[in-house]
């Protein structure tokens, strides 16, 4: 399992492989808003926990498709499907792999980006506790929508059309404990049930995308 | 003689058939009486005429949730005993079940209008009949998108179960970021509020009406799907001749 997060590591972060990209999206999306609301600090910090949730998700959105198309397309996909290890821990590893080149970048720089959308100090802490347990869902979510298309020629934006309704929930609660933060309030019951979430993903999605993946690979 | 004998595609369209003139019969004859009965009803005290919308909006939400239900069980069918049947079911039913709740969508903004102010408010049930709406769009759009029938069968059965938990999810989600504007149940056991038997037997009769016109829709739709699946068995036998 190690070797294969390291395989997927060392693709995503050499030449081509995207790294990086997430993040200079999501820049793109906070550079954009504020051109399009105007830049009136209070209007900017009242829709910054939401904007900052969307633009993560749709960053994340955008890399999905890399998960299994590159492997489906050269043949490892059929290598690790046939591999010792079981393909829900595959599928776990690949969504983990996903995860830490465009979801912990997206944590690490968020509090940056608040500051740009003069998100108020005290939102700050729970903007990246909130994107730390919300976007690993984000990423299984996102490999259990890319196995569902694996097969496809052009599945890009139909899995898009299936994985974001599955984003409702991890944004209503992820963006809700900022939005409580923001206000000075305590953001501890929406970030309690976001992490519950992302559990209860975490456990489920890979048996999922495990047998989506093994129906496309019939 | 169990339930599963219908799994037989043969046995399927025979009982089908018999069925289908006396169910459509039957809705023919109950969802326009229902909605006659409705129009004729006397105007709320408070709501007017307005209130009538409620024939049309309450059994097509009714529907809306039941036919993903309905999804949901013959995807399962589908993929722990491999039905052919229950798997083309699932796929007829998603297109009528979008309508439903497109209808229950429209209806309640036509409703909301005249009586909150407003086409379309963020509340719970409203965001998450539309969450449903995009659930119901992207379960047909990967049913059109897979073009081996039975590994399309397979990952939208996959799609449904994941797709309904989250829509349940989302469906309490909701009700944690916006207090909502819609009343709550609208038919209930429990004693209380409870609407006048006036409204309560024509809506009865509208949501029969529209039970049995899903079931019309439903059986008409899998028969087609059986047949369109034998021409290309046949067409593929002819290809290999």
């Amino acid at each position: 399992m190690i070797a294969l997060l390291m395989r997927d590591l060392r693709l995503a972060t050499r030449a081509g492989g995207g790294f990086g990209l997430g993040l200079a999206f999501f820049l793109i999306v906070c550079t954009l808003v504020p051109f399009g609301v105007g830049p009136q600090g209070g209007t900017l910090a009242l829709i910054a926990p939401g904007i900052l949730w969307v633009g993560a998700l749709l960053a994340c959105l955008l890399s999905l498709d890399r998960i299994f198309a590159l492997d489906w397309e050269d043949g490892s996909l059929d290598l690790l499907a046939t591999a010792p290890l079981p393909l829900e821990g595959a599928v776990l590893v690949k969504a983990a792999a996903h995860w830490i080149t465009t979801g912990l970048p997206l944590v690490a720089a968020a509090p940056v980006f608040g500051i740009l959308l003069h998100l108020p100090g005290a939102a700050q802490p729970w903007l990246v506790a909130a994107l730390a347990l919300g976007t690993p869902a984000l990423s299984m979510l996102g490999a259990f929508g890319a196995a569902l298309t694996v097969g496809l020629r052009r599945g890009g934006l139909l899995m898009s059309l299936l994985v974001l309704p599955l984003y409702v929930p991890t944004l209503i609660f992820g963006a809700e404990a900022v939005r409580r933060g923001a206000a000075g309030g305590d953001g501890t019951t929406p970030l309690v049930l976001l992490a519950g979430i992302t559990m209860a993903v975490l456990a489920a999605i890979p048996f999922a995308a495990a047998g989506a993946l093994r129906v496309n690979l019939r | 003689m169990s339930i599963w004998e219908y799994a037989n595609p043969v046995k399927f369209m025979r009982t089908s058939g018999a069925v289908l003139p006396w169910v459509a019969a039957a809705a023919a004859v109950s969802l326009p009486a229902g909605l006659l009965w409705g129009w004729l009803t006397p105007e709320d005290y408070k709501q007017g005429a307005t209130v009538k919308i409620m024939f049309l909006h309450v059994p097509a939400a009714m529907m809306a949730i039941n036919i993903w239900v309905m999804m949901l069980v013959a995807s399962l069918i589908w993929l722990v005993r491999r039905h052919h049947v229950s798997a083309l079911a699932a796929r007829a039913a998603a297109p009528i079940g979008a309508v439903m709740t497109l209808v229950a969508l429209v209806t309640g903004a036509v409703w909301g209008q005249p009586m909150w102010g407003t086409w379309w408010e963020w509340d719970p049930r409203l965001t998450s009949f539309l969450i449903l709406f995009l659930f119901y769009l992207g379960y047909m759009a990967l049913w059109g998108a897979v073009e081996n029938p039975d590994s399309a069968a397979d990952l939208t059965g996959v799609l449904c179960l994941v797709g309904s938990v989250f829509a349940l999810l989302s469906r309490y989600a909701v009700n944690f970021w916006n207090q909502g504007l819609h009343q709550g149940a609208s038919l209930s056991i429990a004693p209380g509020e409870r609407m006048s038997a006036v409204y309560k037997y024509p809506l009865y009769l509208c949501m029969a009406g529209f039970f049995l016109l899903f079931l019309t829709l439903l059986l008409l739709r899998t028969r087609t799907e059986i047949r369109r699946r034998r021409t290309a068995a046949l067409l593929a036998r002819e290809v290999r001749a």
